[in-house]
């Protein structure tokens, strides 16, 4: 009918799966961003990262690039179970499993996240006239996970979800890199993965420091520090 | 191409509006009759919307003292729109004269206008009920309404048309095709659907419950003949919205030429997939409970989002640089 849509609907069902999951990957980063409950919030996390999982493989059996199967096996380990686990046991610990840490305008904040959306496809456009994969469209679609998960670091007071959007954001690098390279080399992506792990670790420690010197994990009251002579 | 002055043609689609009228009442009953079944109840029969209909146009109409004409004319004007949107929507047969005088975004504007005159019929006796019915169904519309446009709009970039007619057509003749922008507005119509229609989760028709009641307490005051013709336009609502979900998304069996084959397959299909709509309507609303009213912004503005990533996915992923 028109020529230039009759691209996308000949490739292979494959390769539309790939982008429809890439698609599916952007509407977990905006459901992370509305989500205000905590568990809620981890259990998107995992959602996310097995998404990314998917995409993994199947860019991985359609490209022939078997090594990617590493990275998804472990993505699928350390993003999909132990991080979620770890964050979940934490925050049980803790007694904020169950907490909101609401949004203060979701509207905007969701519309704020559209506008990025469109401003990171703006500035990808460049580099994908330059990617020859299959998933070069979905360059686009990494920067935004990126993008919206520092808009989650920055709308968030709690300091658990904080550190899920701290994750997620490494989610749409890992993305970005399997979209624009196929995928970073294997001892680069053990160096992240381990420092991701490392992360999780100590994030958790600080949980509770911060807790034990401002009796909250609301990060806000950080702001009202003040030196006290005792 | 269509002839506009073949009467033949006009009279198909006569007979599939009057099927759509026809049609609604018993959606509404088969719907109310899965529910009380998955809730454990004695259904009424699926007649039953045909009775009250019936019953209502045989009572006196009561009017309060200070309503004025316009109170009296809403009814026709809303039920009207409604008739004409669903002469609109493509039921067993696509390319009619019609569709090539009124595209989805007429369909949206006739939504809208019957929503205006109801919303002015609700405040017009001045009671606190009607007021509030009124607000409450302008807050929702006003966020419901850009999503169903950007529905629109997404839908028509990926077949470059806005007519409902092509937009089927198009769908109908590619080969199975896994299209992101498609999956989400599909989600995005069925929220707006669900908030338009006043469904479950964002209000219940079936309760007159003063802190929730949104499209009850703006007919509160109808009776008679004018409430008989409220309740049609709703169940025809309800009805178009599935239709066009149905029609957009799955649109296989629809007839495209006027034999009496393939309007027999399009009559076949439309019995399969209706009801299979209608059922999951039921067993959603049956699995999920209402939520407040003020977390309805944050639905709609979910099911905004929605559409908007439909939009760019297309822009992003789908279309070739």
């Amino acid at each position: 009918m028109n020529g230039y849509l009759d691209t996308y609907s000949h490739l292979t069902l494959t390769e539309q799966s790939i982008l429809t999951l890439a698609a599916m990957v952007l509407v977990s980063s905006f459901a992370l961003l509305a989500q205000s409950r905590v568990v809620a919030t981890i259990r998107l996390f995992a959602l996310q990262g097995f998404l990314i999982v998917v995409v993994t493989t199947l860019v991985a059996l359609d490209t022939h690039e078997y090594h990617l199967l590493y990275s998804a096996a472990m993505t699928l380990l350390l993003k999909v179970w132990f991080i979620p686990w770890l964050l979940t046991r934490q925050a049980r610990k803790l007694g904020i499993l169950r907490d909101l840490d609401s949004v203060l305008h979701p509207g905007v904040v969701l519309i704020a996240a559209g506008a990025l959306v469109i401003f990171c496809y703006s500035v990808a456009l460049p580099i994908q006239r330059f990617a020859e994969s299959i998933s070069r469209d979905a360059i686009a679609i990494s920067l935004a996970v990126v993008m919206l998960a520092m808009l989650m670091l920055v709308t968030r007071r709690k300091a658990v979800t904080q550190v899920v959007g701290f994750m997620s954001l490494e989610n749409g690098l890992f993305f970005g890199a399997l979209t624009a390279t196929q995928g970073m080399p294997m001892v680069v992506e053990l160096g992240v993965a381990f420092d991701v792990l490392i992360a999780a670790v100590v994030f958790g420690i600080f949980f509770f420091h911060i807790r034990d010197s401002i009796e909250s994990l609301d990060v806000d009251m950080l702001n009202q520090l003040t030196e006290v002579d005792e | 191409m269509v002839d506009f002055l073949n009467p033949a043609d006009w009279l198909f689609v006569w007979l599939q509006t009057a099927l759509f009228v026809l049609l609604a009442p018993l959606f509404t009953g088969w719907i109310k009759w899965l529910k009380c079944h998955l809730q454990n109840r004695r259904p009424p029969s699926l007649l039953q919307p045909y009775r009250d209909l019936l019953r209502l146009t045989s009572k006196t109409v009561l009017l309060a003292d200070n309503a004025s004409p316009l109170f009296r004319g809403a009814p026709y004007i809303v039920c009207g729109c409604m008739v004409l949107a669903a002469s609109v929507v493509p039921l067993l047969i696509l390319n009619q004269p019609i569709n090539a005088m009124a595209d989805a975004i007429v369909l949206v504007g006739l939504f809208a206008l019957a929503r205006f005159f109801m919303a002015l019929a609700g405040m017009d006796v001045g009671t606190t009920f009607g007021g509030m019915g009124s607000s409450r169904e302008m807050t929702i519309s006003a966020l419901a309404e850009p999503a169903m446009l950007m529905v629109v709009f997404t839908l028509s970039m990926v077949a470059s048309s806005t007519n409902l007619s092509t937009l089927i057509e198009y769908n109908l003749n590619q080969e199975l095709v896994l299209r992101p922008s498609m999956l989400f507005a599909l989600i995005a119509l069925v929220m707006v659907g669900i908030a338009e229609n006043a469904r479950i989760p964002i209000d219940n028709p079936a309760t007159h419950l003063e802190l929730t009641m949104i499209h009850e307490a703006m007919i509160l005051e109808y009776s008679g003949r004018h409430l008989a013709l409220m309740e049609l336009a709703a169940q025809l609502k309800l009805v178009i919205y599935s239709v066009l979900i149905m029609d957009l998304f799955f649109p296989w069996g629809i007839a495209t030429e006027a034999s009496f084959a393939s309007l027999g397959i399009a009559l076949v299909a439309l019995a399969i997939k209706l009801p299979i709509l209608g059922a999951l309507l039921a067993v959603g609303e049956t699995a999920v409970a209402k939520m407040r009213l003020f977390r309805v912004p944050t639905f709609l503005a979910m099911s905004f989002s929605l559409a908007m990533i439909g939009m760019l996915s297309f822009i992003i992923l789908e279309s070739a640089k």
